[in-house]
């Protein structure tokens, strides 16, 4: 038994077998074979399956990124089919009667050796080439290795996961996940929020426990290897204890949220995408006060239709059967990034070209959206609420695009809900220094405190080496809700707080105090923040 | 045997690409196609062994050629290093 220790992300046990992400070589195990050529076909077959999949990747990249991105695929196609490589393999499997995995291990090893040890840097990175071929066949071969194919449920371990990993995981399946880098502000960390998942970051991760049975526990922020059976009981209990402790709060179901002195405020969820509507209604949020568009975007792989968009919006209006739905417009840019999107590099991206400043470049891709969610708007309580804003100017000319948009569809006939309402996210110092003048041209606020502390603050959110000075407590950054709150009401408009902020029960008194209308939390937090309004002054 | 000196001017020297394409005109041939840089042989038909000669730009290669089509065969390898090295 062995404790290592992290950062923990979200509170809660989770006690099952590891599994290493795809990015982690898989153990491979020498072993001694009798039937050589049978051992050779297996490497043939593999070897086959691994050309497959490079040539299926080598399309996908040629039709996404281009020629010269895609070109590493048909490069590793042609190292795959090297002479020295597959001659080195099958004269190990022959002579040695070794398995295949471990022909292919010591084979490309001793290759990318001999490549990292040359001079010329572009001639020393190739090793990384051979590393990754070598790899893909190790995995074809031990079957499996790939994130997504979870067959029992499973701790992941990875060095690292994009979003888009992470949401495509099986959740049934997923029971934590422990990764080495990433900060708790990354949106990874987001969702293993937003899907109830302990997990943890900053775990200095070994492949070798592979396999090993494993506890994460998110509360104390460790997370141990071959626990002993004294062990296991242990946190099987506190297992237990939480269940209760959920069981409790779901007593707190159907309580209105009023504070001990009458001080009401409406909890709403935070959802990603439809699949999120369950945890929505079992953990009885009022309403959604933020769904995140950009999952239609960042699940596909092109452009999402009007019609794809349409059918996703109307089922979480209808699925809220009246109760409101505010929907954001694509957020995509910084640590959220499509392909097809054709984004380019930036040096500063978290300042750079996303959000609405995309949308109000590319207008096509705004309109299509803006059409899809006002069609939507005739099946429910949809609002519509425009991210990164900085100045009033940049309203004005939403409302111009959705003015037109509407009188496309009254010449189509198309019915839609002509009041519909339309707020912004308050989350750049800039909107929070014109709250005054954009509340008189907006219906609502919602106040994004991840990215207005880190743009407050000028602390990089994904840099995990800031997260001991990321206060998001920060007087400057609990000064500006409160301002923005003032000045909401100044204009009689609602303000709302959907950042991670607004499940922090240490604040929840604060927020009330400043006259905050609405919190909207990820689905799992409504009910402990409900407990904490009950029990605030 | 039949051979000619040549000197890369690929910005990355004899790289992945070029290489792969090189063992691909070499398998296509009957004769046997050798590449010699700083005291170090390659066969042309495989790939790891020519990108294990780390040939540079501006670095002098010989190619030797040999086999009952090497006349012919000599021809081809030469335009393919002029046309991608």
């Amino acid at each position: 038994m062995e404790n290592f220790s992290g950062k923990a992300i979200y509170k809660g046990v989770a006690i099952g077998k590891i599994v290493f992400g795809s990015k982690e070589k898989q153990q491979v195990r020498r072993t001694k074979t009798e039937d050589t050529a049978a051992e050779t076909a297996r490497y043939e077959a593999a070897k086959e399956k691994a050309l497959e999949q490079l040539q299926g990747l080598y399309e996908k990249a040629l039709k996404e990124v281009g020629e010269d991105n895609a070109a590493i695929f048909e490069v590793h196609q042609m190292m795959l089919e090297d002479d020295d490589f597959n001659d080195g393999i099958k004269d190990k499997i022959e002579n040695q009667q070794v398995n295949a995995e471990y022909a292919v291990a010591a084979t490309g090893d001793a290759m990318a050796e001999m490549f990292a040890n040359m001079e010329d840097e572009y001639f020393k990175a190739r090793a990384a080439d051979i590393k990754d071929i070598s790899e893909r066949v190790i995995n074809i071969l031990l079957g499996g290795g790939g994130l997504s194919r979870l067959t029992e449920p499973s701790i992941i371990v990875a060095e690292d996961l994009a979003p888009s990993e992470t949401i495509q995981l099986d959740k049934d399946k997923l029971l934590a996940f422990v990764t080495e880098l990433g900060s708790s502000n990354s949106h990874t960390a987001i969702l293993a929020r937003t899907m109830n998942l302990p997990a943890l970051i900053g775990v200095k991760i070994d492949k070798a426990w592979n396999g090993k049975i494993g506890i994460v526990d998110g509360c104390k922020g460790i997370f141990i290897i071959d626990p002993d059976e004294e062990t296991i009981e242990e946190y099987k209990a506190v297992q237990k204890k939480d269940s209760e402790k959920r069981e409790l709060l779901k007593n707190l179901k159907g309580k209105k949220n009023v504070s001990k002195s009458g001080k009401k405020i409406k909890l709403y969820a935070n959802i990603g995408k439809p699949a999120d509507l369950g945890s929505v209604i079992e953990n009885d949020a009022e309403g959604i006060g933020l769904f995140r568009s950009e999952f239609l975007y960042l699940d596909s792989d092109d452009f999402p239709t009007e019609e794809e968009q349409f059918a996703a919006y109307r089922k979480v209006a209808e699925t809220m059967a009246g109760k409101k739905v505010i929907i954001r417009t694509l957020d995509l840019g910084a640590d959220k990034q499509a392909d097809y999107f054709n984004l380019g590099k930036e040096d500063n991206p978290a300042m750079g070209y996303r959000a609405i400043r995309i949308c109000l470049d590319r207008q096509d891709i705004f309109k299509t959206q803006l059409r899809a969610l006002l069609r939507a708007s005739a099946f429910g309580n949809i609002a519509v609420m425009y991210p990164m804003i900085i100045s009033v100017d940049e309203v004005l000319q939403i409302k111009a695009i959705v003015e037109e948009v509407k009188e496309e569809l009254r010449s189509e006939k198309v019915k839609f809900n002509e009041n519909i309402e339309q707020g912004i996210m308050i989350e750049t110092p800039a909107s929070v220094i014109m709250s005054y003048e954009l509340a008189q041209n907006v219906d609502f606020f919602s106040i994004g405190t991840n990215d207005l502390t880190q743009y407050t603050l000028a602390i990089d959110r994904q840099n995990s080496k800031l997260d001991n000075i990321n206060d998001s407590h920060h007087p400057a950054v609990l000064r500006s809700i409160k301002t923005v709150a003032e000045n909401a009401h100044k204009a009689g408009i609602w303000v709302g707080i959907c950042g991670e902020l607004g499940a922090d029960t240490t604040l929840t008194q604060t927020f009330l105090d400043y006259g905050i209308d609405e919190l909207s939390v990820s689905p799992s937090f409504v009910l402990p923040v409900r407990k904490a309004v009950t029990e605030a002054d | 045997m039949k051979s000619f000196n040549y000197v890369i001017t690929d910005e990355v020297g004899i790289h992945a690409r070029p290489a792969g394409l090189l063992v691909k005109a070499a398998k296509a041939l009957s004769s046997t196609v050798v590449i010699k840089s700083g005291g170090k042989s390659a066969d042309a038909t495989r790939l790891m062994a020519i990108m294990g000669l780390g040939v540079k730009k501006g670095t002098e290669v010989t190619v030797e050629v040999s086999g009952a089509n090497e006349a012919a065969d000599v021809v081809e390898i030469e335009n393919f290093f002029k046309n991608n090295l």
